[in-house]
């Protein structure tokens, strides 16, 4: 793949030895993300990609920002607490679809609740890809595995309807083939205040012979006309499928941001690692307990 | 008389707490030292609670089962309690109980009930018991005046002025009582206590906490450590710290990971059942070299066992949860002012050597609480951080297995952690180098750790045959049965940091008789020891009814093994 992005393409030994399969739509993602961050003039001293596990959760090994690759599953939790003690950081917390709805689904039904000013990119292949082909939560019906060798046969999770269905603040779901408007949909998740969700459909050329890159080119469409304050609307367009519609489902402006309640920053936005405790106040709660 | 041990006995949400709360206030103030521990059934209504509350002329640290006086709030207290009274035990109760008093027991009828209503309330049969009982032991009725002022003045001029008046009656019945009775219980005062703070294990834990620079709190409800997130979260405005209820212990767990790693001080409040949902962290906090802080308050297990009883069965969970092998640390104070102390510690510890720390305290610690002279506030916090510069490497290896910390956006570098074997950049790798060097770059804070492991407390007779080992919360009971027992040959070596013991061979080495003294079924510790220190103990005193051992426990068992 050719480089894009010079400010967030990392030289650092092992970050470009990248162990994606040519051709997957990882790749795409990545070239996505690194452009979008240059273009709205961060600098990786900015920003943080916070990571489960699955070939989607390697991102921050191939990226010049800060990042942590955790635990299958846990970005959302970590992501949410890193953004509520250092609010100036920029945060991004970035899993496959195995990662987001199997093993972090119950994080990221709260995460959408606690509404936290984060982005979640999650790399929809319909597989699971680093174990190897494996169905996922959103495998489409059908679909042999290697573990489902009698083809998937429950209904796929509907991530969007269930996002829209609890409020999110802001969802949208694109493909990482539609390079520019991939793009344009990252950026206003960024700019977004609370919790922003972003699904992006990416084949994975290995694994899954049935979404092909194009399979998604035929299966969606950009939607038009679309109001997304409208939560009714955007539900309806959540159920539909064959084609898949793309762009921006919904934005709510009303729910509460997490950030915006928490007590450190009444006075001042700064970050946590830049304070001390207030010992006076630590011996007047002691002093309290004379009485 | 120097200690007297008042039980208060009732169904919950009968109002035990509020006498309990008024009484050990103005006792204090009057120049009594109190201390008080609790049992209670996992209940929200009805069953059998009791407190108990030691009054004394010094400072009480350890539990006794005995009771002097008891206050039945309700049928079958007396049941309940049946084991722990005796010819001397006092009885203070409504007629309605009297045919549940065993024969040989003194049980002295109080019409509180009838009182309270005479003065228009029910709801002042509280104050009016308190009243009594501080009568009986002659504390200062200023005193009681004033606690009561201040407990009900939020509820306006009247209810307060009635509340001292069911005070004032409590205090006349206790005069006529003890007159017609013939009783007096006098126990020496001493002004100094009037001065001291009352204050129990969990808001030890807490305010420890926030003097070691603890900032972010995350916890999911569970018993008994859920009062130290009810602490910090009705501080958290006042203090500008973070505390979250999140929606299971994995994400409180990850999200205090997250926080140490976006440059916070994370508090992670939790018991058993929940410290089992964050074994996978723990690997997550070794593996990326993560501080963290757990505190861990034990109840009997496994699964959801007794909730609100009390046991030292975690040691071993705390001490192997997590696959792979990384260091940790494992502090078990002894009582508040340990709590306290330890928990500042922890923040400290773990920012230094970047492992988790886990803070094992028990249903009765944490529920526990007695006046102390004071604690000592810290004037500042070190930060183990460092600003990073455009070629930072997070794990670089170094001598100590320590390497400096940064937080994303301080400094030009960055930082990246992980959770998979990586390089000193943070990058994923599977070479074999690297892999063996990482491994035993993050074991090498073992050495370190070990230095700086707290020495155990030795007390008792220089010239001991016998010797009591014990961790955590017994340390004081233990304790008096030492000054009672040291010309027996009698000492004891008390553990606060179970994890990495600190070598103490040469005190085990000495002693004809070891035996271990342990809240759990098997001697967890005894055999931790055997373990790391290759000393093996197989005289151990063990209770695991999920009740705290007492000196009558204790002192039993000892003579059953022939020791006294
Ligand atoms: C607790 C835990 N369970 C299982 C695994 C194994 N595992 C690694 S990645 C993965 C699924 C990956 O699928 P997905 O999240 O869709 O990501 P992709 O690899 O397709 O990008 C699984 C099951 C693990 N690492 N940790
Ligand atoms: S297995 Fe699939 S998802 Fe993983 S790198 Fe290869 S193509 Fe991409």
């Amino acid at each position: 793949m050719a480089k894009q992005s010079k400010l967030f393409d990392s030289d650092r030994p092992k970050s470009q030895d990248i162990s994606w399969c040519p051709g997957c739509g990882n790749f795409g993602i990545r070239n996505e993300l690194m452009d979008v961050l240059e273009e709205m003039q961060y600098s990786p001293k900015e920003v943080a990609v916070i990571s489960g596990i699955g070939q989607a959760g390697k991102m921050p090994h191939y990226l010049e920002a800060n990042g942590f690759h955790t635990l299958h599953g846990r970005s959302l939790p970590i992501a949410t607490a890193a953004k509520a003690v250092n609010p100036r950081l920029e945060v991004i917390a970035i899993g496959g679809d195995g990662d987001m709805f199997a093993e972090g689904g119950n994080h990221l039904l709260h995460a959408v609740k606690r509404n936290p000013n984060i982005t979640v990119i999650v790399h929809n292949n319909q597989v699971y890809g680093l174990t190897k082909g494996q169905g996922s939560p959103t495998s489409l019906p059908g679909m042999k595995t290697t573990t489902q060798p009698w083809g998937v046969y429950d209904e796929p999770m509907n991530s969007i309807a269930l996002v829209v269905s609890q409020g999110c603040s802001f969802v949208a779901r694109t493909f990482m083939g539609y390079k520019e408007e991939t793009k344009e949909i990252i950026k206003n998740a960024i700019k977004h205040v609370g919790f922003s969700y972003v699904e992006i459909f990416q084949p994975c050329v290995t694994f899954n012979k049935v979404n092909t890159f194009m399979w998604y080119k035929n299966n969606t469409y950009f939607m038009k006309d679309h109001n997304v304050m409208d939560k009714d609307q955007a539900m309806i367009k959540a159920f539909e499928k064959d084609p898949y519609p793309l762009g921006i489902f919904y934005i709510n402006k009303e729910k509460p941001c997490f950030d915006n309640h928490l007590p450190p920053y009444k006075d001042s936005a700064e970050p946590l690692y830049k304070r001390e405790p207030d010992f006076n106040k630590i011996s007047k709660k002691i002093e309290l307990k004379r009485g | 008389m120097s200690t007297l041990n008042i039980v208060l006995g009732g169904a919950a949400g009968q109002g035990i707490n509020t006498t309990e709360e008024l009484l050990t206030k103005a006792l204090k103030q009057s120049g009594f030292n109190i201390f008080a521990t609790k049992e209670y059934m996992s209940r929200v209504r009805g069953g059998i609670n009791t407190t108990t509350i030691s009054i004394s002329s010094s400072p009480v640290r350890s539990y006794r089962e005995k009771i002097d006086i008891l206050v039945p709030f309700t049928k079958g207290v007396v049941d309940w309690t049946g084991g722990r009274l005796s010819e001397d035990t006092l009885i203070l109760g409504e007629k309605y109980l009297e045919q549940e008093i065993p024969d040989g027991l003194t049980h002295v009828i109080v019409e509180i009930e009838k009182l309270a209503k005479e003065l228009g309330n029910k709801l002042f049969a509280n104050t009016i018991l308190s009243g009594l009982l501080f009568g009986i032991v002659k504390a200062d009725k200023k005193a009681l005046k004033k606690v009561v002022e201040k407990k009900f003045s939020s509820k306006g001029e009247e209810v307060a002025a009635k509340n001292v008046q069911a005070a004032e009656k409590g205090y006349e019945l206790s005069e006529t009582i003890c007159k017609e009775y013939d009783f007096s219980f006098e126990i020496e005062r001493d002004s100094s206590v009037c001065e001291d703070i009352v204050i129990n294990g969990s808001e030890a834990v807490a305010l420890g906490s926030l003097n070691g620079g603890c900032n972010f709190v995350s916890f999911y409800p569970m018993s008994p450590s859920t009062n130290v997130a009810v602490e910090l979260a009705n501080m958290a405005e006042e203090m500008g710290i973070i505390v979250e209820q999140f929606e299971d212990e994995i994400a409180a767990s990850n999200a205090s990971i997250g926080a140490w790693f976006g440059g916070g001080r994370g508090l992670v409040t939790t018991s058993g059942g929940g410290f089992s949902l964050m074994c996978e962290s723990l690997s997550l906090a070794g593996m990326s070299e993560s501080p963290v802080v757990i505190h861990l308050a034990q109840r009997p297990g496994p699964a959801t066992g007794l909730p609100t009883r009390t046991a030292q069965g975690d040691l071993n969970l705390a001490l192997y949860a997590g696959h792979g092998d990384f260091p940790r640390v494992m502090y078990a104070p002894s009582n508040i002012e340990e709590a306290y102390a330890l928990s500042t510690k922890a923040f400290d510890t773990a920012d230094k050597f970047q492992v988790p720390v886990i803070l094992l305290t028990d249903e009765y610690l944490v529920d526990m609480y007695y006046n102390v002279g004071t604690l000592e506030v810290n004037d500042t916090v070190d930060k183990h951080i460092v600003e990073m510069n455009s070629d930072y490497k997070r794990y670089k290896l170094s001598k100590t297995g320590i390497s400096p910390r940064g937080i994303p956006g301080y400094g030009e570098g960055i930082i990246i952690a992980n959770g998979n074997e990586h390089d000193e950049y943070g990058d994923t790798t599977e070479e074999t180098g690297l892999t063996t060097a990482m491994q035993e770059k993050r074991m090498k804070k073992l050495e370190g750790l070990k230095d700086e492991a707290l020495e155990p407390f030795f007390y008792g007779n220089e010239n001991y045959s016998v010797l009591m080992v014990s961790w955590g919360s017994t340390r004081d009971t233990v304790k008096s049965l030492v000054d009672k027992y040291e010309d027996k040959g009698l000492a004891m070596l008390h553990f606060s940091q179970v994890y990495p013991v600190y070598d103490a061979s040469d005190y085990l080495k000495k002693a004809d008789q070891i035996i271990a003294v342990e809240q759990n079924l098997t001697g967890q510790f005894a055999d931790l020891i055997h373990r790391e220190l290759d000393i093996k103990i197989s005289k151990r005193i063990l209770k695991y009814d999920g009740r705290q051992i007492s000196e009558e426990f204790l002192e039993k068992e000892l003579s059953e093994k022939g020791v006294l």
